[in-house]
């Protein structure tokens, strides 16, 4: 049997039922609240439509439509519903929330405010490139500071998030790959380092890569023997995240680049932690050919409760024919898409396109929004602050935590669970016990590299002040588990709109829609 | 007669059939099993090949086969209530039966005491 | 610089409880080759809110935005009027600021969401279950395609040619690097195409689009049993979701996987993303499907509450045997839809879909008695195909300059097929006013004379 994914409780332990019950379940500013379909009021309309002119139909044959189930409600009730929604989260507004690798910094206001300007928000994507030469200045300058940033000459702005990113940039190597001659054209094997996040080698298998897995060194980095021992005459590429997922700068970087590169590899660099060396580091220094960047990480676009992110991908000079389409170019009559071979600007190798349109441009305005506020100075000034905040961290909990590798760190602070060895507290119980003191738990059981990984990442986005009460909040929570007090933990959280939930049973039977009550009651039968 | 796999995996002789299944180590270490795939009769598996899928909440794990040979059947009550693996991993939690099967590999795979002391040892 | 709280004391402060001497000493690890030694050359330094917000807004003003003009812009994307307490509400901070609802303690009120948008996508397309939303319209479809393989076991599918040219594109990408044959019809113009004949033991799929992007509107369910007989499953794409307010839903059809664009509903244009894609199946084809699922079950307590569920699927377990890549969905775009479709409601959306349709016929019969001027379909939603008397791509330009966004001309999206030249598509909705009406035929007749 393989075993992948680090086993964790899945479903509550018995626990004794909070003390502080009220009437309705309600607990002050935080309401239970019904789903939408149960607050159904028939006859109550949230929107006033015009009347709907008496016209023949046109359908061709096909049957109108009789019903549809949905629930008819006022818009106080849908404001409400919502706005109650809504007290059920944390989020970066209300609370730290140190989720390591995945960037949760501040999403200024001011981003909002100009993705929803109507040169933007309301422009069709296919209405004429004359009368949407403003949005196409827009992308053209994100793609001239994405360029300067990394130092890399073309990008490819379609991908709708990292994953997708992942996917283009891998694209782009196969297609590249495949545009030489003989043997050299079948090469299809990927190194991936065992750290990586699970995407990296989901996306190389996805499509038609083999994986290839490389160890990790005692330090945390990629083991370089053992890679060395990998490369051939096979390799397409490796796939390497830097900072790496242990938050640590692969320091043999070059040298790796150089190593693949002469044996006829491409370098992909996953840019999900691109954060820490923004405007301070050109990875195009560092011998990449392709990384995405997460807007949604780096470039403070809101992470929307799942999305929509965007995941633009840089690329050198070797990759740049092969990008997907479509794409801007700016001449002596303004700026155009590419969208079609054989269009001017098309280069013929183009591997295709990835996306129905021109890319996440309601992203594309927040990153650009963000880049142009922070500037040269900011944006290097923020590299440093989110590594020097995560260095922070690592030095105030690493003499009561245990840290398995050497820092400094880059951008986040990673620990594993040794400090809660015979406490009979797991890295689980301890993430809820946080939630309680108003914290959002860091990345768990990731990397896989560490056992009961806690990964730390503050950003730049922080204040002193916060990181200060973080430090002491968790000083005393491993405190207090090394005093023995595992049931008080495996109680946590207490104060949440829900405490632990069953994820077993949620995946036993799951349970993925309403039903109406009769028919569920069918259903049973 | 009963022997194991370095992956987890027992299979027991009974009569003309080989039963397989994953330890008791095994679901311990899986957590919830929620969900369970086993072969259709008819189908022949080789040593330390997929031949079935196991997933907790957290954990999604293939069954190799632990020995070479031809689906007889496969357990339909563990698909029905994949509890049935953690409350039983030995027993009635078996995953498929095998006919046809390679008893030379059987031979080979370690008796209780060497899986015992190969989990104590990996522990 | 206003989102960096740290001060310099606060540095200092900083780098002496770590023992370092300076923040570069930090970044001792990165090659000293590749460290830069100060602010990046070739971009401008930091700038205030009110400096910011003039350049952007300058590029802004550079654009038409399609509510200052009479447009009859679709093709794949679609105006409507957004009720203002959508955008209110997205913007709550809780919503807007958090993250995938990992923690279920501290996200019930987006689970919550995904849980009741599911129900949505359900009852909308007539499916059994829909997941937490896609990156939109296209790659729901591309992904339809591979879990229609997956489940079939089968690697050949066949695309109508009703199919938005790009969604077909994008699957052609697949197909090329994930392995799997397309027969990827030629342009159905007339909305006749009968793919019944070509589905034999050895395809995975038929892939319909429904209204097509000419906008022919078809009953599916002939097809649907012509697929069931040979082991394939259909696939109908819907990329104008408020049509599923008037139409026989795909679920009734008989479709195996429904994919949308749910952009029509609370989203925007946004000239083409973020969009928001919808996907539902049929119950037993769960384990199969890609993205992230939102699903019921009990606390600590014994309360109703919701949890991302049946992960195992997903790539941060599964890894290379994961059934998609994909990590991030579409999440605020799809509180957005719910949102705007929790305010319609069952009425609304049906009265809407009315209004958008009975908009177009008026369009329809107007158009159609310009001089010149054919309309192709026999059976539309809010969308159809107009045959002009010369090549489609110059009178829409000519029309853009005097102030007309006419439609989307089909040479755009078939640049290499000349028989679609003369072909525009015209589009009405809801937004689209009896003068607007006026202006367009107005201009396209003297266009035309």
């Amino acid at each position: 049997m393989s075993m992948n994914g680090q086993g964790r409780p899945t479903r509550p332990e018995a626990a004794p039922a909070s003390d502080a019950a009220t009437l309705t379940g309600n607990a002050g500013l935080v309401i239970e609240e019904a789903l939408i379909f149960e607050l159904d009021s028939p006859g109550a309309v949230g929107v006033d439509l015009p009347p709907v002119p008496a016209t023949a139909q046109h359908l061709g044959g096909v049957k109108p439509r009789r019903s549809i189930g949905l629930p008819q409600l006022s818009e106080p009730t849908v404001v409400r519903h919502y706005t109650r929604l809504s007290q059920k989260n944390m989020a970066i507004d209300s609370a730290f929330y140190p989720l390591g690798s995945c960037t949760m910094k501040h999403n200024p206001r001011l981003n909002e405010k100009m993705a929803r300007l109507p040169g933007f928000a309301d422009v069709h994507p296919l209405q004429p490139v004359s009368t949407a030469q403003g949005s196409l200045d827009l992308v053209a300058e994100l793609a001239r500071w994405l360029n300067t940033l990394t130092g890399m000459p073309a990008v490819a702005l379609s991908p709708g998030a990292g994953a997708h990113g992942e996917m283009c940039g891998m694209m782009a190597i196969r297609a590249a790959i495949e545009h030489r001659e003989g043997k050299d054209s079948r090469r299809r094997r990927v190194l991936v380092p065992e750290s990586a996040h699970g995407t990296n080698p989901a996306t190389a298998a996805a499509i038609g890569f083999t994986v290839d897995p490389i160890p990790a060194d005692a330090t945390g980095r990629v083991d370089v023997a053992a890679l060395e021992a990998k490369l051939g005459d096979d390799v397409a590429a490796i796939m390497l995240t830097n900072p790496n997922t242990c938050g640590l700068f692969e320091r043999d970087i070059v040298h790796i680049a150089e190593m693949v590169h002469a044996a006829g590899g491409f370098f992909y660099c996953d840019g999900a932690n691109f954060n820490a060396i923004v405007g301070r580091v050109r990875p195009a220094d560092l011998g990449v050919d392709a990384m995405h960047i997460n807007l949604h990480k780096t470039f403070s676009t809101p992470h929307g409760g799942g999305g929509p992110g965007a995941g633009p991908v840089v690329l050198s000079e070797a990759l740049a024919p092969f990008a997907p389409r479509p794409f801007v170019v700016r001449d002596a009559s303004g700026v155009r898409i590419v969208e079609h071979e054989g269009e001017a600007g098309s280069t013929g190798l183009s591997f295709g396109r990835m996306k129905a349109f021109h890319g996440q441009m309601g992203m594309f305005v927040r990153a650009l929004t963000y880049m142009l506020s922070h500037g040269a100075d900011g944006l290097w000034q923020v590299a440093s602050d989110s590594v020097l905040n995560a260095n922070y961290v690592l030095a105030s909990l690493k003499d009561v935590m245990s840290a398995p590798f050497e820092g400094p760190c880059m951008h986040e602070a990673l620990f594993d669970d040794r400090f809660l060895k015979g406490t009979g507290v797991s890295t689980l119980d301890f993430a809820k016990a946080m939630i309680d003191e108003g914290y959002h738990p860091m990345t768990m059981y990731f990397p896989l590299v560490v056992h009961g990984a806690m990964l730390i990442e503050p950003t730049e986005t922080e204040s002193k002040a916060t990181l200060d009460g973080f430090v002491d909040t968790m000083r005393r929570l491993a405190q207090k588990a090394k005093a023995g007090e595992a049931d008080w933990f495996a109680a946590a959280p207490r104060h949440t709109p829900r405490r632990r939930l069953d994820e077993t049973l949620a995946a036993r039977r799951p349970v993925l829609r309403w039903r109406p009550p009769e028919t569920r009651a069918q259903a049973a039968e | 007669m009963i022997r194991y796999t370095k992956d987890h995996e027992w299979v027991r002789i009974d009569g003309d059939l080989a039963v397989c299944g994953i330890t008791d180590h095994a679901q311990g270490q899986l957590g919830d099993v929620v969900f369970v795939e086993v072969p259709e009769p008819g189908r022949k598996v080789e040593q330390g090949k997929d031949a079935a899928v196991v997933e907790s909440v957290k954990a999604a794990s293939e069954v190799y086969a632990p020995i070479a040979g031809t689906v007889a059947e496969g357990n339909a009550a563990i698909v029905d209530d994949p509890s049935l693996v953690n409350r039983d991993a030995a027993g009635e939690g078996w995953f498929f039966k095998l006919r046809d099967f390679d008893r030379a590999q059987f031979d080979a795979l370690m008796d209780e005491a060497a899986y015992r002391a190969y989990v104590a040892e990996t522990a | 610089m206003r989102y960096l709280p740290l001060t310099e004391a606060d540095r200092r402060a900083m780098l002496a409880t770590i023992g370092a001497p300076s923040v570069d000493a930090l970044f001792r690890d990165v090659p000293q080759s590749a460290r830069l030694t100060g602010p990046i050359a070739g971009l401008p330094a930091h700038k205030g809110e009110l400096e910011v917000e003039r350049i952007v807004g300058r590029m802004a003003a550079r654009s038409v935005p399609v509510s200052s003009v009479p447009s009859f812009l679709g093709a794949g994307v679609y105006k409507h009027h957004v009720p203002a307490s959508v955008d209110h509400l997205i913007q709550r901070g809780e919503f807007l600021t958090s993250y995938t609802p990992y923690q279920p303690e501290v996200s019930q009120g987006t689970l919550q969401v995904l849980f009741e948008f599911q129900t949505q996508v359900a009852l909308l397309t007539g499916m059994e279950v829909a997941n937490a939303s896609m990156y939109d319209g296209s790659t729901a479809c591309a992904e339809a395609v591979m879990m229609a393989n997956r489940a079939t076991r089968r690697i050949r599918a066949v695309l109508s040619g009703g199919l938005h040219p790009h969604y077909r594109e994008v699957n052609e990408t697949n197909a090329r690097f994930v392995g799997f044959t397309l027969d990827a019809r030629p342009a159905d113009v007339d909305g006749t195409e009968d793919l019944a004949a070509l589905v034999d033991d050895l395809t995975s799929c038929v892939v319909v689009q429904n209204p097509s992007v000419f906008g022919h509107v078809r009953d599916y369910s002939d097809l649907a049993q012509a697929c069931h007989a040979k082991g394939a499953l259909l696939v109908v794409v819907v990329t104008e979701v408020v049509s599923l307010g008037l139409l026989t839903p795909p679920g009734d059809m008989g479709a195996d996987i429904v994919v949308a664009e749910g952009q029509g509903l609370g989203v925007g244009l946004n000239f083409g993303g973020p969009h928001v894609g919808l996907f539902a199946t049929r119950e037993k084809f769960v384990r199969q499907m890609p993205g992230r699922l939102c699903g019921e079950t009990v606390d600590a307590d014994g309360r109703r509450g919701f949890v991302l569920t049946l992960s195992t699927r997903e790539q941060h377990i599964r890894r290379e045997k994961a059934t998609s890549n994909i990590c991030t969905n579409s999440g605020l775009c799809a509180l957005a839809f719910s949102i705007h479709l929790s305010l319609l409601g069952e009425r609304g959306l049906m009265d809407l879909a009315a209004l958008n349709h009975a908009t177009a016929v008026g369009l329809a019969g107007r158009l159609a008695a310009v001089k010149g001027v054919a309309v192709l379909n026999r059976g539309f939603f809010n969308e159809f195909t107009v045959r002009l008397p010369k090549p489609a791509a110059g009178v829409v330009e000519d029309l853009a300059s005097r102030g007309i966004l006419a439609g989307v001309p089909a040479s755009r999206l078939w640049p290499a097929d000349p028989s679609v030249a003369d072909l525009l598509l015209v589009c009405a909705t809801e937004t689209t006013t009896a003068s607007d009406v006026d202006a367009f035929v107005e201009a396209l007749t003297e266009v035309l004379a």
